[in-house]
C-alpha cells in the first residue's frame, strides 16, 4: 500500500488544490511553445515536485510518467569512477548531482552535453526538446553551476532545464538571469485543512475538524509533512476513537531534542552536558541533519526561557549554525551551542556578564 | 531534422492556404530564441553605453591592428556581446568559424585544454580569404574584402576567464606571445583581479562600466517595440532596479514578463517582421469566415484585447523575485514595536516563519531590509553604524551557506534590539 502523500498526488495541473494563479500559468506556459528554463523555490513540503511532475505530463502527454531508473558510471579527470542514478522517461530526466559531492560538475557537463545532442527521438513527441529536472539546484558546487551557464544558451533547441532548489540563495547569479524564476510559497494551514478534509473523505475516514486544524498547525506549513502525521494518527488509532484532541505523535527525533532542550533549561553543569552528548551523537547517528537539531533545539529552547534570552539563544544559534557549515566536525558545534546555552542563562539569572 | 520536417510543412501550408488554421505555428522558431541572443549586437556601435571601449575598437577596425584585450565588469555589461561583434565586423559570416576560438567555463579549461586546443588553434594556418565571393549589399556588388577588413591573425576568446585556474593561465603565458604574430587573445571576466598579473599585463585592459538607466531603459523600450508588447513607464523603471545594472537580466526579465501576460492571454507577443504576412493571413482567415458565416469573428476578437494586456511593475517584481513591500512593512514594523521584548520578539518571530514559508530569499530579504533600515532617516546614525556590521556579518555567513532561517531571525533580532534600545 502506498503512503497517502503518493497515492493522492495530483497527477495534473487542474487537480492541484492550491495556487491556481500558479497552475494556470504554468499550463498557459506548456502550451505556449515557447518554453523558458525555469527554476521552481520554495520551501519543502510546498508542491514543488508534484508540480513539476504536472508540468510534464501537461508538456509531453502520460508518455511522461512512465519513468525507469538508471544507474550510470561516470568518469573524473582524476580517473575516479562514479556510480550516478537517472531517473528517466523518454522525454525527460531527473538527476541529483548533489549525490556525487564535490564531482557534480563532471556529471553535469557530460550529461548535459550528451542529452543536448541527441535530438528528441520520437517524433511524434509533443516538443522538440528534452527536459532535465535538477534537484536540489542549490546544493550544486559553483563550478558545475558555472558549467551549466553556456550549456542553457547553447543548446537550448534540444533542452530545457528545470531546477529545483530550496532558496534562489545558492543559486549564481547567472544562472537566476537565465531562467523564469517561480516561487512556490507553502500552503497556508486552511490550505492544508482542505487536503486533509479531502483525503480523508477518499480514504472513507471519519473527519475530525479540531483534529486537521491541530494537524496543519503542528505541521509548520509542510503539506507532505500534515499528510503523514495525519496518516499516523489515523493508522495509531481506531478510527472511532478519534477525536479533537487525539494526541499527534510527533516523530523520534523531535520528541529527543524536546528531551535535550528540558534537560539544558533544568541544570546547567559540566555533567549534564556529558548526558546531552549522548543523545546528540545518538541524532547524528541516525542522519538528522546537523542544521535541523540545531534549528530545531533552539525553537524549543525558546518557550522555555525568559524574553530577554530569546535574541540571545537565536543568536548564538545562528552563530554556531554558521560555524557547523564551515567546520567538518559536528559534534563539536553541537555542544559547543548547549554550553553556551547554559553559560549565558546562568549568567543572566546571576545578574552579570561573563563576557 | 525535425525543423526541416517544419518548413516543409509551412510550405505545404503555404501552398494549400486554406488549410492552415493554425495561426501561431509559423512564429514559434523565431519566439523560442532568447532575446538575450535576438537582440544581441550585430555592430560595435549597436552595443549600448560603452562608447569609450566601442570607440577605440571600431579605430582597430580601420587600422586592422589589434591588441591581446582584456575585457572586464559586471555582468551583463556588454562585454562578450562587444567582442563577438567586432569579430563579426573583422571577418564576416564566412571566415569567423575558421579564425575565431570561442572557449569558456563549460568547456572543460584546466592546463590540458590551454596546452591542446588553444595552442593546436594558434598554430594554425591562417584559413584563405575568399576572393572570388562577391557580396551583395544594397544591391551594389563588393568584394567580400572590401566589406570585412579580414585582417591577417585568428582570435581567441576565452570567456569568464576569471574562472581559469591559476596554472591554466600561466601555461597561456608563452603560448600568447609565442603566437602572437597570428593570434590574438581576448579574455573576458568579471573581476580583474582573478586575472594573474603576467596575463593582465600582456593586454589592453578595457574596463565596462555598469549601465546607466538612460541608456538601459531606451534599448529596453526598443526591444518592446520590436516584440510589439506594451510596457508602461514604471514596468521600465522596476525593470531596472531589479536587474541592477545588468541588462541581460533586465531583457530576461522582460522576455519573462511577456512570456507571462502573452501566455496567460494565450497568444505570444507579435513579431513585427512577420507583421505582413501575418496580416495577409489574418485577410485570408478573415475571408473564410466569412464563408462560413462569420462565427469565428468573436474569437478573434478576444484575442486582439487580450494581446494589448500592459506588463505592470508588479509582474515585473514577482518575476524578479521582488519580496513585496507591505512585506517588507510588516517585518519593520514588527521590529520596532514599542511593546515588551517578549511580545515583540513573538511578533518577529512569526513574520519571519511565515516569510521563509513563503519562499523568499534570505539574501532578497537581507537586501531589501538594508535598503529600507539604512537610509530611514528615523534612524539614528549611532544606530546604523551598529547595524551596517551585523548585515555585513549575516550576509558573510548565507554566503557560507548558513542555515537561512536562523540567519534571518538573528538579524531581525538584533536589528530590532539596537533600534528599540534606549
Amino acid at each position: 500500500m502506498a503512503l497517502l502523500v503518493d497515492k493522492h498526488r495530483p497527477r495534473s495541473l487542474e487537480a492541484l488544490s492550491y495556487h491556481h494563479d500558479l497552475s494556470e500559468r504554468l499550463k498557459a506556459l506548456a502550451e505556449s511553445g515557447d518554453f523558458p528554463h525555469l527554476l521552481l523555490y520554495g520551501p519543502s513540503g510546498a508542491g514543488k515536485k508534484t508540480r513539476i511532475l504536472c508540468l510534464l505530463k501537461a508538456l509531453f502527454g502520460p508518455g511522461a510518467e512512465k519513468i525507469k531508473i538508471d544507474s550510470r558510471v561516470f568518469q573524473t579527470t582524476s580517473n575516479r569512477k562514479l556510480e550516478f542514478n537517472i531517473v528517466s522517461s523518454v522525454y525527460h530526466l531527473e538527476i541529483t548531482p548533489s549525490d556525487v559531492g564535490n564531482y557534480d560538475r563532471v556529471v553535469v557537463q557530460e550529461l548535459l552535453k550528451e542529452v543536448a545532442q541527441t535530438q528528441q527521438v520520437d517524433l511524434s513527441a509533443k516538443q522538440r526538446f528534452k527536459v532535465v529536472v535538477v534537484n536540489e539546484a542549490d546544493g550544486l558546487t559553483r563550478d558545475a553551476q558555472s558549467a551549466l551557464r553556456r550549456t542553457m544558451e547553447k543548446y537550448s533547441p534540444n533542452l530545457r532545464l528545470i531546477l529545483v532548489a530550496n532558496s534562489t540563495g545558492g543559486i549564481i547569479a547567472p544562472i537566476r538571469s537565465r531562467t523564469l524564476l517561480v516561487r512556490v510559497a507553502a500552503p497556508t494551514e486552511e490550505e492544508i485543512e482542505g487536503v486533509l478534509t479531502k483525503v480523508g473523505q477518499k480514504e472513507r475516514w471519519r473527519v475530525v475538524e479540531g483534529l486537521n486544524k491541530r494537524i496543519a498547525r503542528e505541521s509548520g506549513r509542510n503539506l507532505r509533512r500534515a499528510l503523514l502525521m495525519f496518516e499516523a494518527v489515523y493508522a495509531q488509532n481506531e478510527s472511532d476513537k478519534i477525536s479533537e484532541k487525539t494526541l499527534i505523535p510527533p516523530p523520534d527525533w523531535e520528541a529527543l531534542i524536546e528531551q535535550i532542550a528540558k534537560e539544558i533549561v533544568e541544570e546547567h553543569t559540566p555533567a549534564r552536558i556529558l548526558q546531552v552528548r549522548a543523545k546528540l551523537y545518538d541524532l547524528l547517528t541516525h542522519c538528522i541533519p546537523p542544521t535541523t537539531i540545531i534549528r530545531t533545539l533552539a525553537f524549543k529552547l525558546i518557550p522555555k526561557i525568559d524574553d530577554p534570552l530569546k535574541p540571545e539563544v537565536v543568536k548564538w544559534g545562528a552563530f554556531y549554525e554558521h560555524r557547523i557549515k564551515m567546520g567538518s566536525k559536528h559534534i563539536f558545534h553541537l555542544e559547543a551551542f548547549v554550553a553556551k546555552f547554559m553559560r549565558i542563562s546562568e549568567s543572566f539569572a546571576m545578574g552579570m556578564d561573563f563576557d | 531534422m525535425a525543423s526541416f520536417f517544419d518548413i516543409k510543412a509551412r510550405k505545404a501550408a503555404a501552398a494549400e492556404a486554406n488549410s492552415s488554421k493554425t495561426p501561431a505555428k509559423p512564429l514559434v522558431d523565431n519566439r523560442l530564441q532568447p532575446w538575450i541572443e535576438k537582440y544581441r549586437p550585430k555592430y560595435l556601435a549597436d552595443v549600448t553605453a560603452q562608447s569609450h571601449t566601442t570607440q577605440i575598437l571600431a579605430r582597430t577596425l580601420q587600422t586592422t591592428n589589434l591588441p591581446h584585450l582584456l575585457f572586464y565588469g559586471p555582468p551583463g555589461t556588454g562585454k562578450t556581446s562587444t567582442i563577438l561583434a567586432l569579430c563579426h565586423q573583422l571577418f564576416g559570416p564566412l571566415l569567423f568559424k575558421s579564425r575565431v576560438l570561442e572557449l569558456n567555463a563549460s568547456d572543460e579549461r584546466g592546463i590540458g585544454i590551454v596546452r591542446k586546443k588553444v595552442k593546436d588553434f594558434a598554430r594554425q594556418q591562417l584559413s584563405q580569404v575568399p576572393t572570388g565571393r562577391d557580396l551583395e549589399i544594397e544591391g551594389k556588388k563588393m568584394a567580400y574584402q572590401d566589406r570585412y577588413p579580414c585582417p591577417p591573425y585568428k582570435v581567441i576568446i576565452l570567456d569568464e576567464a576569471d574562472s581559469m585556474t591559476q596554472d591554466a593561465q600561466s601555461a597561456l603565458r608563452r603560448t600568447m606571445e609565442t603566437y602572437s604574430r597570428l593570434t590574438r587573445f581576448c579574455l573576458v571576466c568579471n573581476y580583474v583581479s582573478r586575472i594573474i598579473d603576467p596575463l593582465a599585463s600582456r593586454c589592453s585592459k578595457f574596463r565596462f562600466k555598469s549601465l546607466d538607466s538612460a541608456n538601459a531603459s531606451n534599448r529596453l523600450q526598443e526591444i518592446a517595440q520590436h516584440e510589439g508588447v506594451r510596457v508602461d513607464s514604471d514596468a521600465i523603471e522596476a525593470l531596472i532596479r531589479c536587474s541592477e545594472g545588468d541588462l541581460r537580466r533586465a531583457i530576461t526579465f522582460l522576455q519573462s514578463a511577456a512570456r507571462l501576460v502573452g501566455a496567460l492571454a494565450g497568444t505570444g507577443p507579435v513579431v513585427p517582421t512577420k507583421g505582413k504576412r501575418k496580416k495577409e493571413r489574418e485577410e485570408e482567415e478573415e475571408e473564410e469566415r466569412e464563408a462560413e458565416g462569420g462565427g469565428d469573428k468573436m474569437d478573434i476578437d478576444a484575442d486582439e484585447k487580450l494581446r494589448g494586456d500592459t506588463i505592470t511593475a508588479s509582474s515585473i517584481e514577482e518575476i524578479a523575485g521582488v519580496i513585496p513591500s507591505p512585506t517588507i512593512e510588516s517585518l519593520v514594523s514588527a521590529m520596532q514595536s514599542p511593546k515588551s521584548p517578549g511580545t515583540r520578539f513573538q511578533a518577529v518571530e512569526r513574520v519571519v516563519r511565515d516569510m521563509v514559508a513563503d519562499g523568499w530569499s534570505a539574501n532578497q530579504t537581507v537586501a531589501q531590509l538594508y535598503e529600507r533600515v539604512v537610509f530611514d532617516e528615523t534612524v539614528s546614525d549611532r544606530q546604523k553604524y551598529k547595524i551596517v556590521s551585523i548585515f555585513s556579518e549575516v550576509d558573510k555567513r548565507l554566503i557560507d551557506g548558513a542555515d537561512e532561517w536562523m540567519e534571518m531571525l538573528d538579524l531581525c533580532l538584533r536589528i530590532s534590539g539596537i533600534l528599540t534600545e534606549r
